[in-house]
């Protein structure tokens, strides 16, 4: 497949999970949506590596492999931000028994 | 034999240890420490003088180098002393007359406070070493940094009772006129440095100023441009300090102060700086023949300007100023004409009696209780007798009356005047009889006739201490012998001593200028005249003033003379007025609209946009993911436009 699919699906995936942090005012859904944009920007990395693989593998048999790995980097970074991320959202629905970011302007004063 | 010469820098530290002693220590001093402190170390120094004296009279001269005072890549200025014929004889009549007017300071002021008291010892002190620095210094620069210190003290010495607001106005108005001048001779300064290199007078090797002038004009890249250019603003700076047109409005206004230092400032110090710098230059002078015309025009016009202001003032002091101012006009109508010889004479002569007559002023004020109209005197004559009798051998002097001191050194100008141009010489005779004239008004309204003062003041008069009528004394004797070193060759052969003393100073101008000889039947002439003029004035003078003195105010055109020609409203309203003007609207105009504009506008803005940024910290989680993420795409614009 031509790489601008991924490219222009990638894109989509991130804008939806822009719209979705600028635009929603659970925290739930907001985290969600920062995954989304996460996981566009790992199918990304993964779709250039296979690109990048094809076209020098005669060369070097491991090339392309540095976008996967960064993928699993990230995985790892997300899943380390869901970790410290949902325990702050359980504290605060602990406080205030609501998840919307909103109420938390109050922070503010 | 060098020894002595060696010596030299006593001759100014000590009246510097003499101010260091009286300023720092002027709290816990007694007035009677503090007066021998004052006068002793002026006395000390004076012995040094004579001692310094007689070797320079053997023809023991030099320079005497003490350090490097600022020295920059090849050019450096020493701090050094030249001790030679002129500055021995200024010497001798700064710390001799000096010596005198610190003794009569210390009765005249014994009414202050000790602390004032060592305060006014002080700033004399230092207004002689000042003074002292000026003559001795072996360049321009020690010259200058003596002229400024003059300049200070007689701020500091004018406005010496500084609770008076008047007084501290004629302080100012003496320190700023100064500047003026001061400016001039820093220029002068400024352009000898840029054109030859070096501003030592002279020197063993002939690279001094003066040598290299003298040595011709072609080696020295001098033009006579340029030569008359920097002898206008070296004279413009004597204008200052010597009190001459058009800066010569500060000197009677200098009387505020108390009168032994009008004294001070009038006879050894100050005022003679001016000529003291001319005679020291000559050579440039003599090679400069248009500044030589405004030096003579200018000292002459003074001259005449200052005598007929005196003619109708009516304090005792200010006629004695404004004949100060007068008698220096014709030491630089004298310096004009290149009778340098016959300037430094006037000096001298004027230095004894102009010391003698305020310091018996000064009495006068003492006792009638600080009282200066002379039409509240009349009749002192009985009660002051030494006051009296050497008050009326000064006037005699200063009028020119032979064989008293102020004749010959007047003479001499006059003579060197007719043999320049003839109506130099008129307008210099009839200000002589005018000099003879107000300088008799103010004898007769004061010490003849009936006293007019209050019962009180009548009460109260009295014969001044001691230390008051023996400096008196001697003064008075040195006005009438003073000038017996200078009697002219028509007169007796060979008995112009001080020309013989002074001839190695003024030997390179004597070459260049063509002699005026005079012969002898119109030197008698000339002689004739002026003291004839001079006596008729004193008759005029006395016959109508002793009996009924001028009481009523004047009008016409002597009310004109009785208010200055109204110069200092002439000043006022050219100078001072726009001046002011000019500082007003600056202060209303542009301080408040544009400067405070700009800086309470800085301030205005960053209060508005701060208030304006505040809005954006919303505390809305919301706003700030929109700040990022925009944020961020604006990182992406600038990665993605800008190419490294």
């Amino acid at each position: 497949m031509k790489i601008e699919y991924y490219i222009v699906l990638s894109l989509a995936l991130f804008c939806i999970g822009i719209v979705g942090v600028l635009t929603r005012r659970n925290a739930i859904i907001i985290f969600m949506c920062i995954e989304l944009m996460l996981n566009a920007v790992n199918l990304l990395l993964v779709a250039f590596s296979k690109m990048h693989h094809l076209a020098g593998a005669a060369a070097n048999p491991t090339a392309g492999i540095e976008g996967q790995l960064f993928v699993f980097f990230i995985m790892v970074v997300a899943a380390a931000e869901v970790c410290v991320g949902l325990a702050i959202i359980v504290m605060m629905y602990r406080n205030v028994h609501s998840v919307d970011v909103n109420f938390l302007n109050r922070l503010k004063h | 034999m060098k020894n002595i010469l060696q010596l030299v820098w006593l001759v100014p530290v000590l009246p510097l240890i003499g101010f260091l002693i009286n300023g720092l220590f002027r709290k816990q001093l007694p007035k009677s420490l503090v007066s021998l402190v004052g006068c002793g170390t002026l006395l000390a120094s004076f012995v040094v003088s004579v001692l310094l004296f007689l070797q320079v009279k053997d023809g023991h001269t030099g320079v005497i180098s003490f350090f490097d005072f600022i020295s920059v890549g090849d050019f450096s200025i020493p701090f050094a002393f030249q001790v030679d014929q002129l500055s021995s004889l200024f010497l001798l009549v700064i710390t001799g007359v000096g010596f005198l007017i610190h003794v009569y300071s210390a009765a005249y002021m014994h009414s202050e406070e000790p602390p004032h008291f060592a305060r006014y010892f002080a700033y004399l002190n230092l207004f002689v070493f000042s003074m002292l620095l000026l003559v001795l210094g072996a360049n321009y620069v020690i010259m200058f940094i003596g002229w400024e210190g003059v300049g200070l003290c007689s701020y500091l010495l004018i406005g010496y009772w500084f609770k008076n607001v008047e007084y501290t106005n004629a302080a100012k108005k003496a320190f700023i006129m100064n500047r003026i001048g001061d400016l001039a001779f820093l220029l002068a300064i400024f352009w000898i440095i840029a054109k030859l290199g070096t501003v030592t007078y002279t020197n063993d090797a002939g690279t001094g100023v003066l040598d290299i002038i003298s040595g011709g004009l072609a080696k020295a890249n001098l033009s006579t441009f340029e030569i008359t250019g920097i002898t206008l603003l070296l004279f413009v700076g004597a204008t200052g300090k010597s009190a001459q047109i058009p800066l010569y409005t500060w000197l009677p206004d200098a009387m505020a102060g108390p009168t032994p230092v009008s004294a001070l400032i009038h006879a050894a110090t100050m005022v003679t700086a001016g000529i003291y710098m001319i005679a020291r230059s000559n050579i440039m002078y003599t090679l400069a023949p248009v500044t030589q015309t405004v030096v003579a025009v200018i000292g002459l016009a003074t001259a005449v300007l200052a005598a007929t202001i005196a003619l109708k003032q009516n304090d005792i002091k200010k006629v004695l100023a404004y004949s100060t101012v007068s008698q220096l006009g014709y030491m630089f109508l004298g310096l004009g004409v290149g009778a340098y010889t016959g300037a430094v004479f006037h000096v001298m002569t004027h230095a004894f009696f102009k010391a003698l007559l305020f310091l018996g002023a000064g009495s006068v004020i003492h006792a009638m209780h600080h009282e200066q109209d002379i039409r509240n005197m009349g009749g002192l004559r009985k009660k002051l007798p030494i006051t009296h009798m050497t008050f009326l051998l000064g006037c005699i002097a200063i009028a020119g009356i032979p064989p008293f001191a102020g004749f010959f050194s007047k003479d001499e100008i006059l003579a060197a005047a007719f043999g320049r141009n003839m109506i130099y010489w008129i307008v210099g005779v009839i200000t002589a009889g005018m000099t003879a004239f107000y300088m008799f008004r103010l004898y007769a309204t004061t010490f003849l006739g009936q006293f007019r003062g209050t019962e009180e003041q009548r009460h109260h008069l009295h014969e001044s201490p001691a230390a008051m009528t023996i400096p008196l004394m001697v003064l008075a004797v040195l006005s009438v012998i003073g000038g017996w070193i200078g009697i002219p060759e028509v007169l007796m052969h060979n008995a112009h001593s001080l020309e013989h003393f002074l001839s190695p100073i003024f030997a390179e101008s004597a070459k260049i200028a063509e002699g005026h000889h005079l012969d002898h039947s119109t030197e008698y002439v000339l002689m004739g005249v002026s003291v004839a003029i001079a006596l008729v004035a004193i008759f005029v003078a006395i016959s109508r003033y002793s009996r009924k003195p001028e009481m009523k105010e004047a009008t016409g055109f002597g009310k004109v003379l009785a208010n200055k020609w109204y110069v200092d409203e002439l000043y006022n309203f050219i100078i001072i007025r726009p001046l002011n003007w000019t500082g007003r609207f600056l202060n209303s105009f542009i301080e408040k609209n544009v400067v405070d504009g700009i800086v309470n506008g800085v301030g205005r803005f960053v209060n508005y946009t701060s208030r304006q940024v505040r809005l954006v910290q919303s505390g809305q989680v919301g706003s700030y993911v929109l700040l990022m993420v925009l944020g961020m795409l604006l990182f992406f614009a600038i990665q993605f436009f800008v190419k490294k």
